[in-house]
């Protein structure tokens, strides 16, 4: 829901017509409308009820908070906790500042400019999975292919996926890497509908390369900075399934997010528990998306 | 099927479950219009499994002309046990399927899911220790499929000779084994461990369980009604022997990323010498390094006492019917299972899942039984076995083999990580509704 939020508004603010009548008659809205319903709405409302159950597939038993009192006794839960926020925060700032960086080198004047540009792009359109199993090969501590070329250098290489100490961050580096195209391509978005003419007057008033983007880049690409951030960040909250293909939260429970976590209890067959996980992380995701949301999203209206 | 690398593993793995979600979406078979009938058979990935579903169906059909036998594979471990409960519980299960005895069994609720086959003809010739296993007291569930098995140190037997080693009978005796092989000989690793395939690590603690046993005899029950727990010796001393040999630096350099054939491989060529693991893994020598298999030797996990040293026994997995299968294809099920235990099916078991440990049913092994079967028959004919916790007690815990992982790593110390597990299991208790939860 929120990850629609940043763009639903911006074409609102866009579109002044929208309080006007439409052309269209409004039973148009049912069959989305249904789909919604059925697919979005009710097993959304049906989660919260769950999360009160202790649950099989047949039988339920209502035992009211037990499930929240039980999750938030798992030894598992606060490391995983901890971990989510670090990767959430590290993959989104990574993305902010080296997808600017991309951005603004990628709308330079520079050969072969439409290459790089998809270059960059493509790892967004290759299964999270697939790229978990191909950097779990590459990244072996032992006969991967990148510790093999360190060892000729003489350089020995660290247990990616292996150490305890590494692992979460190897896995962030990856989802950045993975995840990198889209924050380029909002940035280019954002730095394209900067109007040249800002620019042609700051060169004329004397203005470096560096004041220009400090000055006028980096304050008109704040709509696209606020998009990066709130969709990375929810991303990378709720991430799981590179984290999953990668070291399934290990070795031990070094690597575990929330979302690993939970997928653990339902696979051990706890459906209730991992439901009550499931709201429980809907809220956290919550609690630190609105305010910061509405922070972005004030300081796009001051400006 | 080899397969040498783990990624390959992965690909199949993934093939597998796609091939899997697609029969659940064709659902249950149906007769065909001829006459004939046609069933499925739902077997794990993990090798030779799928081999010995495609044979026992072939041989099935070849008898059985108005039978056609579909197989399908699932991935194995907690994916799989979810894909089963799942089918199940949706009446979309095949109408043979391929599972665990024990606990996991007891999570499906056999009494509202299985067909009671008790009125079966081989059931007459199941093992005391086996009829527990697949049994509630409303019915018998299931036919073994494959022999019981043992889980203990797998070790290579020419390194032993080579060193003048004896098979160790205490903890200590062990040790000082180890200590031997990581000082005289050159790039052997004392003990095998690997990681890359998590459940691989819980052999320490699992397969101490006999010795548990020697020690208190009424512990399984005590703990199924939460009186005893890990973290108490003696059932902490399989955590504390692990931390041991971690900290000592007897394990191979690979470790954390190594997989369960990959282990296999390492104790079969002397690379390594005691793998912890369960005695089925000779089959997987078998296939991958045939000449191997005479060299592989078991013995028990030592207990701190002599006395006390007892194999912990690992019941066959066995075939089920679900009560979602009727009518023809209910008979045609019925004849598939006592196929397996008939004469041709334990012909067809010998091959292709050779025995690493006693029958509980019909079959019997064959004189080219690999050797370590001799080792694993000596505790039994010394009465020194007992059944792993898993048939023993419902309770076991989804997250045993992550911290074991940590404890080999050196993440959690032996007494973390029993505290921890004490706590993990409570949630299957509940889940199941135990008393004194």
């Amino acid at each position: 829901m929120a990850e629609a939020r940043p763009a639903r508004r911006r074409r609102t603010a866009g579109s002044t017509s929208a309080t006007q009548r439409s052309v269209y008659p409004s039973w148009f809205y049912l069959p989305a409308g249904v789909l919604y319903l059925v697919f979005f709405a009710v097993p959304t409302f049906a989660s919260f009820w769950f999360s009160l159950t202790r649950w099989t597939l047949f039988d339920t038993e209502f035992i009211g908070l037990d499930n929240f009192i039980q999750f938030f006794a798992e030894p598992q839960l606060s490391q995983g906790f901890v971990n989510t926020l670090i990767y959430g925060f590290v993959t989104s700032a990574a993305k902010v500042v080296l997808g600017l960086a991309l951005a603004v080198l990628l709308t330079s004047q520079l050969v072969g400019r439409g290459y790089l540009r998809s270059v960059v792009f493509f790892p967004v359109l290759v299964s999270t999975i697939g790229v978990g199993i191909t950097f779990k090969a590459l990244l072996d501590p032992f006969d991967g292919v990148v510790n093999t070329m360190l060892a000729t250098l003489g350089i020995e290489g660290p247990g990616w996926f292996t150490d305890p100490n590494q692992a979460l961050l190897t896995i962030a580096a990856v989802d950045v890497w993975k995840g990198l195209g889209i924050a380029t391509l909002i940035y280019i978005a954002g730095i394209v509908a900067i109007p040249q003419e800002y620019y042609e007057a700051a060169r004329v008033d004397g203005a470096g390369r560096w004041q220009q983007f400090r000055s006028i880049t980096l304050p008109l690409v704040q709509p696209a900075t606020a998009t990066v951030i709130i969709l990375s960040l929810i991303g990378g909250l709720r991430s799981f399934d590179l984290i999953w293909a990668t070291t399934g939260g290990g070795p031990g429970f070094t690597s575990d997010v929330i979302g690993s976590v939970i997928y653990k209890q339902y696979q051990a067959g706890f459906y209730g528990l991992s439901t009550a996980g499931n709201v429980i992380l809907f809220l956290v995701v919550t609690a630190i998306m609105v305010p910061v949301s509405l922070l972005l999203n004030r300081k796009e209206v001051d400006r | 099927m080899s397969r040498a690398l783990p990624t390959s593993r992965k690909v199949l793995a993934t093939a597998a479950a796609l091939a899997v979600a697609g029969g659940a979406l064709t659902g249950c078979a149906a007769s065909g219009g001829d006459g004939t009938t046609e069933i499925t058979f739902l077997t794990s990935n993990d090798a030779p499994n799928p081999e010995t579903a495609e044979a026992l169906a072939a041989a099935f059909e070849e008898e059985h002309p108005d039978i056609t036998v579909t197989v399908e594979i699932r991935p194995g471990g907690t994916e799989g046990d979810n894909l089963v409960k799942t089918r199940l519980s949706t009446g979309e299960m095949a109408d043979v399927f391929y599972y665990n005895s024990g606990s996991l069994l007891q999570a499906l609720n056999p009494d509202s899911t299985l067909v009671d086959l008790n009125d079966q003809e081989w059931v007459g010739s199941l093992t005391e220790e086996f009829t527990p296993v697949v049994s509630t007291d409303n019915g018998l569930y299931g036919a073994p499929l494959g022999a019981s098995f043992a889980g203990g140190i797998v070790y290579n037997k020419p390194l032993y000779e080579e060193l003048g080693l004896t098979v160790p009978e205490t903890w200590d005796e062990f040790m000082a084994n180890n200590a031997t092989i990581a000082a005289e000989a050159d790039g052997v690793a004392p003990v095998i461990q690997t990681y890359g395939e998590t459940w691989t690590s819980q052999l320490f603690v699992l397969g101490d369980f006999a010795n548990v046993l020697a020690v208190d005899p009424e512990w399984a029950d005590q703990y199924t009604a939460h009186q005893r727990s890990y973290a108490e010796e003696p059932a902490l001393l399989g955590f504390q022997h692990q931390q041991e040999v971690a900290e000592a630096g007897y394990f191979n350099e690979d470790f954390p990323s190594a997989a369960f054939q990959d282990g296999a491989r390492m104790v079969a060529e002397g690379e390594g010498a005691h793998y912890p693991m369960l005695s089925s893994v000779i089959q997987t020598i078998l296939q991958n390094t045939p000449d191997a298999v005479d060299d592989i030797g078991f013995f028990a996990l030592p207990a701190e006492d002599a006395a006390n040293t007892r194999a912990t026994i690992w019941q066959p997995n066995a075939l089920y019917v679900p009560r979602s299968t009727e009518g023809a294809e209910l008979e045609a099920a019925k004849e598939l299972v006592a196929f397996a235990n008939s004469e041709a099916g334990c012909a067809i078991q010998n091959e292709l899942l050779p025995p690493a440990g006693p029958y509980a049913g019909t079959c019997e092994a064959l004189d080219t039984a690999p050797a370590l079967l001799g080792d694993i028959q000596a505790y039994f004919d010394a009465g020194d076995t007992a059944n792993a916790l898993e048939f023993s007690s419902p309770v076991k815990g989804p997250n045993l083999e992550k911290v074991t992982v940590e404890v080999g790593s050196g993440i959690k110390t032996a007494e973390e990580a029993a505290e921890f597990y004490d706590q993990d299991v409570e949630n299957q208790a509940r889940q199941l509704g135990l008393e004194g939860w």
